[in-house]
């Protein structure tokens, strides 16, 4: 039997059950009625104690919403959401008032455990211990330098816990969840909030406006390089419960931050609606490096269950000289629907967007970026990889643009697909538009299968055919792993061989 | 002496089309280094596909046995972990991965499969080294991605390199010699000389009696339409290099 069929018979066999993240904690929550109105919101702002002008910020945003329709230009298929059948907000039900980590529920620690997500400070301090098979230096030789990150972790609608609280205070940092910020810091939130993505933006970041009910919170003070990498990772347990969480980044003058972001959720047979707003700020001279990994659960070999994963994310290149860099990995979900962009609004301002997609079983990814280039001599990167097996479809969707007066504007746009098996499809939609004859923009694709030969040569070697198309897929996506932090880099290749398990290695 | 490799019969055919090999005979005892030599289409390329377990092609009769074991009951990888090694003549490129990557993943998955432990890495770098300093191979083309923009020579050497680290006991150099200028060829050819031993054996396939000026064999096979039409010693080589293919080709047909 050839390899190439061999590896397309076991991606049909292959129970995407296979996801090692699917369990459920079990835990008493607090839950919003079902259904979506304003009194869901009003329920939400109170939980929160939210100042009035926020109540006020939802309700628009709801108002909004309802005027409003489903976005259907993206190639994805789902049946109708029914907007009236979800939980809007669910917390797990507090024993008591948590002053500290001690005092949180031993199940959530647990749940954070069992996904190797430390809350404990102590074992961080210890020191990130670095895994063996890290992401290699071609002569192995690379010794990993002991990271600290301090972890927010958002349980269904709230935040459980943010480590590292107190250091990061010292240097003026503020990393928190954004329920917490718009109480302490509601001027700051109200100057920012909103003004990335606007809550009339599209269907779901409007949604999200309404509802939105945790999320971080980072402001790096002018000329503070945040001593440590921040991460926020995100998990739904609950049944039947949206979760839409809003995450705000600002680094001021001169700042620097880099954020990582996780996410996970149970084994279901229904599909979980996941709809989130990130919105990044970078002032004069700024920079922001943002990570993701998503591995929302995909749904079953069968296309059942599964997480739709509806997303906005957006960064403001405000000041001159700054730089938004959005990195991803995204291996989960049934359905991806994801743009994260820059608007490269100040002079000599740059983005980058780096990204792995990957699909398997009857996954839909729809995937890309914008880089709006309205400044002088802006620049933008874009490095796309999407990995189609199964029977998923593959979408690369992106947007480059110069406006009349961004003169200097360069881009260039590298999009690459991999194909494994024959009942996958992978697509590539780029969209250029330059109002500016001075701006020069590259775009470069290719599409391929992957090599029954270059397996064979592998497989002659003693690679198994799982370990052949593992290591023929991590050499093709390694120009975006390399952007990763060592620590995620890590577990974007373990996730990597786990995605493509059954059909790939 | 004891057999090696012994191929009984051996008929096979690419997969609903031709038939290629048509009742081959081969015995390679250990430390012998046999030379296939015979003219394009003869069905030497797919003799070595076909020791190696290349997907595509159909055995319809013969046995195949190495060291006794059934060689064509066992999967390539397997073949492999047993000390089956091709070198390609055409040697693919993986682009992304680095050279040491791809020698660390063949040389602990042969290992793992023949339950022995891996090598750590430092232990797997040092043994590199020492066999790429013998084929003038630089630390810097490690750590290049596989293949990728190799020239001929590189390439290769880096066949040879492998062969070397793996130590197999069959060696299937299938027209290593195709690509090589004079230098290279040498450097390639005492690497393989390097590797000779009474526990090994190799099959050196070639057009030219060129490569064999170097790697000197034991024993010369004239391969012709699917079978061998004549069998002689090192000298064969050169009175094929001066009477060419086609007395074999009409013998054969």
């Amino acid at each position: 039997m050839a390899a190439v069929q061999e590896t397309i018979d076991r991606v049909k066999g292959i129970d995407v059950d296979q996801y090692r993240y699917g369990f459920e904690t079990q835990i008493e929550s607090e839950k919003a009625p079902k259904g979506l109105s304003e009194d869901t919101i009003r329920f939400i702002s109170a939980k929160k104690n939210e100042p009035a002008w926020m109540l006020e910020w939802r309700l628009e945003a709801y108002r909004r919403w309802l005027t409003m329709t489903e976005p259907t230009w993206a190639r994805v298929g789902y049946p109708k959401i029914d907007y009236q059948d979800l939980y809007y907000y669910s917390a797990p039900k507090p024993k008591k008032k948590v002053a500290s980590l001690d005092e949180i529920d031993p199940e959530i620690l647990k749940t954070y455990e069992k996904l190797g997500i430390p809350l404990r400070e102590v074992e961080l301090l210890e020191g990130v211990e670095r895994p063996s098979a890290a992401v290699e230096s071609e002569d192995g030789e690379a010794a990993a330098p002991r990271t600290k990150i301090a972890v927010d972790a958002v349980f269904d609608s709230v935040s459980v816990a943010t480590t590292f609280k107190e250091e990061l205070k010292k240097a003026g940092v503020i990393f928190m969840p954004i329920s917490e910020a718009l109480r302490e810091h509601p001027d700051l939130v109200q100057k920012y909030l909103g003004t990335v993505v606007p809550t009339t933006d599209n269907y779901f970041a409007t949604l999200n406006s309404a509802v939105f009910s945790d999320g971080s919170f980072v402001y790096i003070p002018p000329g503070v390089r945040c001593p440590m990498e921040l991460s926020t990772y995100f998990r739904i347990n609950e049944r039947n419960t949206g979760q839409f969480e809003r995450t705000l980044i600002i680094a001021d003058k001169g700042a620097y931050v880099s954020y990582l972001e996780g996410c996970t959720a149970p084994q279901r047979d229904e599909n979980q609606l996941h709809a989130a707003v990130v919105e990044l700020v970078a002032l004069d001279d700024a920079e922001i490096k943002y990570s993701t990994v998503q591995n929302w659960y995909p749904g079953n070999s069968e296309g059942v269950g599964g997480i739709y994963n509806f997303v906005t994310k957006r960064g403001d290149c405000r000041g001159a000289n700054s730089k938004i860099s959005w990195t991803q990995v995204e291996t989960g979900s049934a359905i991806t629907w994801k743009y994260p962009s820059c608007i490269l609004r100040g002079d000599n301002s740059s983005g980058e967007f780096y990204s792995i997609a990957i699909s398997n079983g009857f996954q839909q990814v729809d995937s890309g970026t914008k880089m709006i280039h309205l400044g002088k001599n802006t620049s933008s990167r874009i490095i796309s990889k999407g990995i189609a097996a199964g029977k998923s479809q593959n979408t690369y969707r992106g947007l480059v643009s110069a406006h009349r007066k961004a003169s200097g504007a360069r881009n260039f746009t590298a999009c690459d697909s991999l194909l494994i098996g024959d009942q996958c499809g992978a697509h590539t939609v780029p969209y250029i538009e330059a109002k500016n004859s001075s701006a020069v923009f590259e775009h470069e694709a290719t599409t391929s299968k992957i090599s029954e030969d270059v397996l064979f040569y592998c497989i002659q070697r003693g690679l198994s055919q799982e370990e052949a198309v593992g290591l023929v897929v991590n050499g093709f996506v390694k120009d975006v792993l390399q952007q990763l932090p060592m620590e995620f880099a890590v577990e974007a290749q373990k996730l990597i061989s786990i995605s493509l398990e059954g059909s790939v290695g | 002496m004891t057999a090696l490799l012994e191929i009984k019969g051996l008929h096979a055919e690419i997969s609903g089309g031709r038939k290629i090999i048509q009742g081959l005979d081969l015995t390679v005892n250990k430390g012998e280094i046999h030379a296939i030599m015979g003219p394009n289409g003869a069905g030497k390329s797919t003799l070595s596909y076909v020791l190696a377990g290349k997907p595509g092609y159909e055995i319809t009769a013969g046995e195949v046995y190495l060291n006794g074991e059934d060689l064509l009951a066992m999967s390539a990888d397997e073949r492999a972990a047993k000390g089956v090694f091709l070198a390609f003549q055409y040697p693919l490129e993986i682009p992304g991965v680095a050279t040491l990557t791809f020698l660390r993943a063949a040389f602990n998955a042969q290992r793992k499969a023949r339950g022995e432990e891996e090598l750590s890495s430092p232990d797997l770098i040092k043994r590199v080294r020492e066999i790429a300093k013998t084929l003038n191979i630089d630390s810097e083309m490690l750590k290049r991605p596989l293949n990728v923009g190799f020239s001929g020579g590189e390439k290769k050497r880096n066949e040879t390199l492998q062969m070397a680290l793996l130590q197999p006991s069959l060696c299937v150099l299938d027209e290593t010699d195709s690509g090589l200028d004079i230098d290279a060829l040498k450097v390639v050819a005492n690497g393989v000389n390097a590797l000779r031993s009474a526990e090994r054996g190799m099959i050196v396939i070639t057009h030219y009696q060129r490569l064999l000026d170097y790697i000197v064999p034991d024993i010369v096979h004239v391969f012709a339409a699917g079978r061998i039409v004549r069998t002689g010693g090192a000298d064969l080589a050169r009175e094929l290099e001066a009477t060419g293919y086609a007395q074999y080709q009409s013998e054969a047909a």
